[in-house]
């Protein structure tokens, strides 16, 4: 069956350095690659910040092939990006013009850039999560929000959900699945038939599959108030998270990139 | 005879071609003959789920055939569709895929995705129901008002109500008290002896096995390395205990005892045939003393 191979949350698990970093460390890196990323407007600036991406891809060793294909559901918006930036940007250079289009060079320059700046944040933030697990990567937020809890935010509720339904959704997919061949063996058809028909086809898998998920969540409620569960407050945990010294040598780097191209993207390079 | 359903050389990978690869099952032949009431016995993860949705069409082997009646069931789509109606398959828990509003319309799911016209979903629809005691009152409720016992029963009753040649029931007294075990285990006797059906039944229980099935197939890590009558395959009980399976433990004593230098016959699996054998071995005739076998059966537990 082709639903058990939904990849999710996409992690790769593996042990290079990447791997290892705290997953607060990487949140925030990504946060200033990011922040970096926008302050580059010229080729200097851009080619700092590939040097960075690609030397990141290299030493976390998740295969270059894998992030490129993950980028196929964003092509629509990257023509749509390039087209509307190629047409609407003014300048001086006018290298084509017909009818109602104008294009310019520095059209064509910001069309370009776009499309690099676009690309270069997805593979970044695909970067985070084939290298961190989502457990972790919930973890490492919820450290991160934590001062927002002063403003009485609900943080650690926010956390445990994310990592609940993070949990379950292996579970429900094998679900899906069982109910799915126990229909199938009445003879459903979920596979032919125009759109409606298919719709209401889902019926005899959606109700069984609702039902199966309402009587998990009161299961868990029950077994975690067993277990006195009552919030974050006071909560300690199994794994505690703990900025090592690569941790703060990732930390100055990306900061010092973050400046450094700043300054570049400043004098216009 | 032929067999009714039959398996060549069956493979079945998992997620073949990634690092998840998995062959569940390697080149099994299995058969089963027509009426017989036939065993399916290993531990999770043996093989033996993935051995029942090859035969009513679930899954699509890797390599190797399924038979269905001397038929290839992957030839033509029809011959698929087909083969899900005839060989009828009952899920472990069957009861979590229950999603009418009344008994009575999720019985006729099966039989009106065959086709059938009104008054013949109606007739079976009835009698599924009867043969797994449901009252005609409790055909108009919500499926989800009823019992976990009494949902199995509906469960149940949707599969029998196509009137499937084969039944395969996976696991099917799971979670059940001893009285519901023994009525669902009737339920299946009474539907092979109306039908002469071929039942397989799945489970991991051996007394359970040892009372209601003809022949029992073994089947661990992608094979099948045993299969016979009971008494034939309780022979191999340290193979058994290999497996994580063991034999009942009523055999086990008498292999102790057997062990011990008592004169006994060791292959017993039924209360009945311990105490013809206990006789035996005192040198009485095994004469009937009264009482039903079931209460005698009690009794002895």
């Amino acid at each position: 069956m082709a639903l058990k191979d939904i990849t999710l949350g996409q992690y790769f698990p593996g042990h290079s350095p990447v791997h290892r970093l705290d997953p607060r460390t990487k949140l925030l890196a990504v946060v200033l690659y990011i922040v970096a990323l926008f302050l580059a407007n010229w080729f200097v600036s851009y080619a700092v910040m590939f040097l960075v991406l690609a030397l990141s891809i290299k030493i976390s060793g998740v295969p270059v092939k894998s992030i490129l294909r993950g980028m196929k559901p964003v092509v629509f918006i990257l023509v749509f990006t390039a087209l509307l930036n190629l047409f609407y940007t003014g300048g001086e250079t006018v290298l084509v013009h017909f009818w109602i289009f104008t294009i310019t060079l520095e059209g064509v320059f910001r069309a370009f850039f776009m499309v690099i700046r676009i690309l270069m944040l997805i593979a970044g933030t695909f970067l985070l999560t084939y290298t961190t697990s989502p457990i972790l990567l919930t973890d490492g937020l919820e450290s991160l929000l934590s001062p927002l809890k002063k403003l009485h935010a609900p943080i650690h509720e926010l956390a445990m959900i994310m990592s609940i339904a993070l949990r379950f959704i292996p579970t429900l997919i094998e679900e899906t699945d069982k109910i799915m061949s126990a229909q199938r063996a009445r003879g459903a058809d979920f596979e032919s038939g125009n759109l409606f028909q298919r719709a209401r086809a889902l019926l005899p898998l959606l109700v069984p599959l609702f039902i199966s998920a309402f009587r998990r969540a009161d299961e868990l409620a029950v077994a975690m108030e067993c277990r006195c569960y009552h919030g974050g407050e006071g909560r300690t945990r199994l794994r505690q998270l703990k900025y090592r010294g690569a941790d703060y040598f990732t930390l100055l780097l990306f900061l010092a990139i973050t400046v450094g191209v700043g300054v570049l993207g400043h004098f216009g390079l | 005879m032929d067999p009714i359903l039959e398996t060549k050389a069956l493979t079945h990978t998992y997620s073949a071609g990634t690092p998840f690869e998995r062959t569940a099952l390697d080149h099994v032949d299995f058969a089963a003959y027509p009426g017989e009431c036939l065993g399916i016995i290993g531990h999770t993860g043996s093989g033996k789920s993935t051995l029942i949705q090859h035969l009513n069409g679930l899954l699509k082997p890797t390599s190797g055939q399924v038979l269905f009646q001397g038929t290839n069931i992957w030839t033509d789509p029809k011959a698929t569709r087909n083969t899900r109606f005839q060989v009828g398959l009952v899920f472990q828990y069957p009861e979590y895929q229950l999603f009418e509003e009344t008994v009575y319309k999720d019985i006729s799911f099966g039989p009106k995705n065959m086709g059938l016209d009104e008054k013949e979903i109606d007739r079976r629809v009835r009698d599924a129901a009867h043969f797994v005691g449901l009252r005609d009152d409790q055909l108009e409720k919500s499926p989800f008002e009823l019992s976990g016992g009494q949902k199995r029963r509906v469960a149940i009753a949707g599969v029998i109500a196509m009137e499937p040649q084969v039944l395969i029931l996976d696991e099917p007294t799971a979670g059940l008290d001893p009285e519901g075990v023994e009525s669902i285990l009737g339920n299946i006797r009474d539907y092979h002896r109306a039908h002469n059906a071929t039942i397989i039944l799945v489970s991991h229980s051996m007394e359970e096995m040892a009372r209601t099935v003809e022949r029992l197939v073994v089947v661990n890590d992608g094979h099948i390395p045993i299969q016979g009558p009971p008494r034939q395959v309780f022979q191999h009980g340290d193979e058994l205990e290999k497996m994580g399976l063991g034999v009942p433990q009523l055999t086990r004593v008498f292999h102790r005892l057997k062990a011990m230098g008592v004169d006994i016959d060791p292959s017993v699996y039924t209360v009945e045939q311990a105490r013809a054998a206990v006789l035996a071995a005192l040198g009485r005739s095994p004469r009937r003393t009264g009482g039903e076998p079931a209460a005698d059966e009690k009794g002895a537990v």
